[in-house]
């Protein structure tokens, strides 16, 4: 026996169930044998350092092991891998720990939802884990924050920290940030108002609170016609990223409420599709940046800011990128929020560009209306939450793209708590007449450098590699590789199911796996 | 491919057969079934309403006319998922497993009856008397027209054009007539909203030229149907060539088979034709 655990240890050094200190989540990006935080590292590059699969060798990719997702549901799930182990949510709000050599089950921690638990708007998904310490912290559907002992799946502690009964949910993957565990909620089309909450690791205590909407008295709140800002949505459901040096927050806000008719709720309706710069040790607002104001087409700005260095303007600059639901490409200075570029990535045909501070120049008459206006794109965007890649040794910026327009039609709605408030809907132009497409963006200026262009509009994330490939999924069932460099098709496979989440890589035994979520299950992959 | 097959992008008539199918073993113990439908009592205001519901709570993954969008298309008469009103009420009220249908706990029975009317009404065309003769339309679909030769009633017939069983019930003579006078004139649909029996023509790498009906379609692979009902799969990147036929079909045009008067006759035989067995 001795002789086996001696074997072990050296297979796996830390052990299996090892700390996951904050030191480590800071340093995500050295320690690639391990995904460790929800989009790769707090600048939310999703890129891998790991390098052993490579466009020479990537057609060899082969499946290791799958594992089954025993709840039925949409899976969104972004594994986590620390030490050995893979930690995922399967639907509504479970969490299963895996041992990465096997994919057998180590633990699994289900909670029983009320029967009418409230899902406004959205499909009942979660999309992941955040680790501290030795704890799995996840947020449930019907508003719960819960720690969990990573080594059994037993509760620390749970804390209700939104009301269900009123719409709010969680679907997003909470951040650890430090000693404080940051979630943000769903609701958006229930009229919710929205907030973003910063819990006490160890103690589940509520450390701060920043309210996405502006109450009375406070900055933006003029920008809110009459009552409109108690229902005004601007929900937080997709992680957002943190800047240690800064210690600032950066985290994408929702649609305004109601999502098609903006007549009650004139003005910009701050800070609902915009991006926030939050201090991560009080929640204040350092500054913000809206894409689109006075939305009218459920636009959220939930998409993944992604940070990264890089000359602008003449000179050296911390920056946030993103490419937004509404179809623009951003790039802001992200110490101080100022824009400095922005480009059209997809077909939009609501703006005719941006003006010098990024604000969109409307095209007029493409609002919602009782007849229905055909609008580009479509309501659930150019992209959405699922995330984007940037490869600091391609200096590109990877979207998945949705190209589908949309009859856009403008209704009425009453505001009763728990009831979707939404005052209209949207007729997709489906099938042959919308496509998907990974697009590779110079991260500095938005100019296209290639385009692999997809049978229907994505709804999976991708990864790149210091292997020089982009992986990606499609709702077809396919997973498959790019080159990096020219957007190359070099592998693909079919998993019998959509694919709707993000792909990770880390290493088992120093032996680079790439992992993603496909139909109902979860699919890892090696060379030979 | 077996009836059974359910693609996720395209599947031609396939889906008629294997949702007749399941109607088939529903309707079997026969108790709820034969009870009679709440939707058959409603008023027009009913339907109104049912119609308001639908597009605040329905809309957004339905689409605004049910044409779908996230989630499937309704505007047909058969739905795999609800065979029945009593399986379309039970739908609604409790969602289904394993998909992004919710259950919808929000509305009480009576509105969830408003609804499913209103669902039922949007694939549903209705009887109207026409010119022609169903008796004179069943023998020159059966003679003169060969029509057989491609297609399926009752059971009975070629299977490379789409199950005409039920086809009265989801088709208007309007759009009859000119699919008899004009056959790649088609605007049909499957329910992910891809063009039904679109015709593509590709070239392999060899020089092998296969001309058939788009069966399935992703962004790595196709799979067609050739004029006499083979299957061929392709890697698109061993293609030469691919191209996509709109506006062309594999059905020949009967404007000049027929004459109007037989062309009446045969509509109003297709259009008798409302999923009895």
């Amino acid at each position: 026996m001795r002789s086996v655990g001696l074997l072990f240890c050296l297979l796996a050094p830390c052990g299996l169930f090892a700390q996951v200190s904050y030191e480590r989540i800071l340093r995500a990006e050295s320690e690639s044998e391990n995904w460790l935080t929800y989009s790769g590292s707090f600048r939310s590059q999703r890129f891998s350092a790991l390098k052993q699969i490579t466009s020479e060798n990537v057609a060899k990719l082969r499946p290791v092991w799958v594992y089954q997702i025993k709840e039925p549901g949409l899976i969104e799930t972004t594994p986590l891998v620390v030490d050995g182990v893979m930690y995922l949510t399967e639907p509504p709000s479970s969490v299963t720990a895996l041992d990465i050599r096997s994919g057998r089950p180590l633990w699994k921690w289900s909670r029983t939802m009320p029967r009418d638990v409230r899902a406004l708007g959205f499909p009942p998904v979660n999309r992941g884990v955040a680790l501290l310490g030795e704890t799995v912290f996840v947020g449930t559907l019907d508003g719960h924050l819960v720690a969990l002992d990573s080594k059994s799946g037993a509760v620390r502690w749970d804390k209700v920290i939104a009301d269900n009964a009123v719409g709010y949910a969680i679907t997003g993957a909470p951040l650890a940030i430090n000693d404080k565990i940051i979630v943000g909620t769903s609701g958006g089309e229930a009229g919710i108002r929205g907030f973003l909450d910063a819990y006490d690791a160890k103690t589940g205590e509520r450390a701060w609170r920043f309210w996405t909407i502006p109450g009375p008295g406070e900055p933006g709140h003029e920008t809110w016609a009459g009552d409109s800002w108690k229902t005004g949505a601007g929900a937080t459901w997709v992680t957002g990223s943190y800047d240690p040096d800064l210690n600032l927050l950066y985290w994408g806000i929702g649609n305004p409420g109601p999502d098609w008719n903006g007549d009650a709720r004139a003005g910009d309706n701050l800070y609902t599709c915009s991006v926030v710069a939050l201090d991560a040790a009080t929640g204040k607002l350092k500054w913000h940046f809206q894409f689109t104001p006075h939305d009218t087409h459920d636009w959220d700005s939930n998409q993944i800011p992604v940070l990264l260095e890089g000359m602008v303007a003449g000179r050296q600059r911390k920056l946030l990128a993103t490419a937004n639901r509404n179809a623009f490409y951003y790039l802001l200075d992200r110490e101080t929020g100022e824009f400095l570029i922005g480009s059209q990535y997809a077909r939009q045909t609501w703006a005719k560009g941006l003006d010098k501070r990024g604000r969109p120049i409307l095209i007029p008459n493409m609002d919602p209306s009782i007849e229905g206006t055909l609008a580009y794109p479509s309501l659930q965007g150019a992209t959405n939450w699922f995330s984007p890649s940037y490869s600091p040794l391609t200096r590109l910026f990877y979207v998945p793209v949705r190209e589908m327009g949309a009859h856009y039609f403008k209704g009425e709605a009453k505001y009763v708590p728990g009831k979707e408030f939404m005052a209209g809907g949207e007729q997709a132009l489906l099938g042959d007449e919308a496509y998907g497409a990974i697009r590779a963006l110079d991260v500095l200026t938005g100019k296209l450098k290639w385009e692999f262009r997809l049978q229907s509009p994505l709804w999976s994330g991708v990864l790149s590699t210091a292997g020089g490939l982009v992986f990606g999924g499609t709702n077809e069932g396919s997973l498959f590789a790019l080159d990096a460099e020219t957007g190359k098709p070099l592998w693909d496979f079919q998993t019998g199911g959509p694919v709707r989440s993000n792909p990770i890589s880390f290493t088992v035994d120093g032996r680079q796996h790439v992992a993603t979520a496909a139909g109902f299950s979860i699919f890892a992959f090696a060379l030979p | 491919m077996s009836a059974s097959f359910k693609p996720d992008v395209f599947v031609g008539g396939r889906r008629v057969v294997s949702a007749l199918a399941l109607l088939a073993t529903i309707l079997l113990p026969g108790t709820a079934a034969l009870a009679e439908s709440p939707i058959s009592k409603q008023t027009s205001d009913d339907r109104a309403r049912g119609r308001r519901l639908f597009e605040g709570q329905c809309a957004r993954c339905h689409g605004m006319d049910g044409a779908g969008g996230t989630g499937p298309g309704l505007n047909r008469s058969v739905l795999g998922r609800a065979p029945d009103d009593q399986a379309l009420f039970s739908v609604i009220k409790e969602g289904i497993r394993s998909t992004e249908m919710p259950a919808a706990w929000q509305m009480i029975d009576r509105e969830i009856w408003q609804v499913a009317g209103y669902v039922r009404s949007l694939g549903r065309t209705a009887q109207v008397r026409l010119p022609g003769e169903p008796e004179l339309g069943k023998r020159l679909y059966e003679t003169k027209g060969q029509c057989a030769t491609c297609h399926i009633v009752r059971g009975r017939g070629g299977s490379l054009g789409p199950d005409l069983t039920e086809i009265g019930a989801r088709r208007g003579a309007g759009h009859l007539r000119s699919m008899l006078l004009n056959p790649g004139s088609s605007k049909a649909r499957d329910s992910s909203g891809y063009i039904s029996f679109l015709v593509m023509r590709v070239v392999t790498q060899d020089g092998r030229e296969v001309r058939g009906i788009r069966i399935n379609e992703d962004t790595f692979t196709l799979q067609l149907r050739d004029a006499d009902n083979r299957v061929y799969s392709f890697r698109k990147d061993d293609l030469k060539e691919l191209s996509r036929e709109s506006g062309a079909s594999l059905m020949p045009s009967y404007q000049t088979v027929f004459s109007p008067a037989e062309i009446d006759d045969l509509i109003a035989y297709l259009a008798s034709l409302r999923g009895e067995r």
